[in-house]
């Protein structure tokens, strides 16, 4: 019998790197959060430009939501799934370009 | 212009190797997922780096009195902005080449881009502790 090993972690990896990624993926969504109401406050000054990119700032934070619980729950095997860790690392580049155009059109 | 060429290029070949991991799969062999795990926990932890330099950036826009010099408060935010977006598309392009490099048993990628932050962030720590001293004298 090969059963479970007699370490008392019932078969787990000992080194909890799943439940350790979860919570880095937890805490980067939480940054993300706190980057977002930021950015939504700086781009509302009541015009439609102002609207547009404060959806476009929502839009990439809740990408990064949804790719942040698709790693987290463990369906890490499909090619999407591995592909959109780049777009979360491309989408907060982007973040900062927008960020910087807000910043810019305070000064014009 | 073959300079250019070359540079764009380079850059195709980067963003290939971010978006394509499945190319991967054909070099080398799949790696123990704890070692893919650790890369990706890394690759969060530079992008919560970048995420607080942005955060910083949007803090110093929205929260910081005008200062003397004209603009320097929108100067000091994209400076902040902008390295934030810097340390987001260097987080990705190192996860993807230590991803490679982990499948291809080579040694890790190295870099020279933690020295070069550590010193920016430093410099500029040290700018704000002069124009600190430099206001509390003048005020007095």
């Amino acid at each position: 019998m090969s059963g479970l090993p007699a370490d008392g972690t019932g078969g787990r990896d000992p080194g909890l790197q799943p439940e350790r990624t979860r919570l880095a993926w937890r805490r980067t969504g939480l940054a993300y959060t706190v980057v977002a109401v930021l950015a939504v406050r700086l781009a509302l000054t009541g015009d439609v430009a102002g609207a547009l990119l404060a959806g476009a700032t929502v839009l990439a934070w809740w990408a990064t939501l949804v790719v942040g619980w698709g790693r987290a729950t463990g369906r890490r095997q499909s090619r999407l799934d591995a592909r959109a860790v780049p777009l979360v690392a491309l989408g907060t580049a982007g973040l900062a370009l927008l960020c910087v155009s807000l910043v810019l059109r305070g000064v014009w | 212009m073959p300079a250019a060429k070359r540079i764009i290029g380079v850059v195709w070949q980067a963003i290939r190797r971010w978006f394509d991991p499945s190319d991967l799969d054909s070099v080398g062999s799949t790696p123990d997922y704890r070692f893919s795990l650790a890369n990706e926990r890394t690759f969060l932890a530079w992008l919560r780096t970048g995420l607080a330099l942005i955060a910083g950036g949007l803090a110093a826009a929205q929260f910081l009195p005008p200062l003397p010099l004209r603009h320097l408060r929108e100067a000091i935010a994209v400076t902040l902005l902008l390295l934030g977006g810097t340390v987001a598309v260097r987080a990705v392009d190192h996860w993807s080449r230590t991803e490679q490099a982990i499948r291809l048993g080579r040694r890790l990628p190295a870099s020279r881009f933690p020295a070069v932050l550590a010193l920016i962030v430093a410099v500029g720590a040290l700018l704000l502790v002069v124009a600190v001293l430099a206001r509390g004298v003048s005020d007095r």
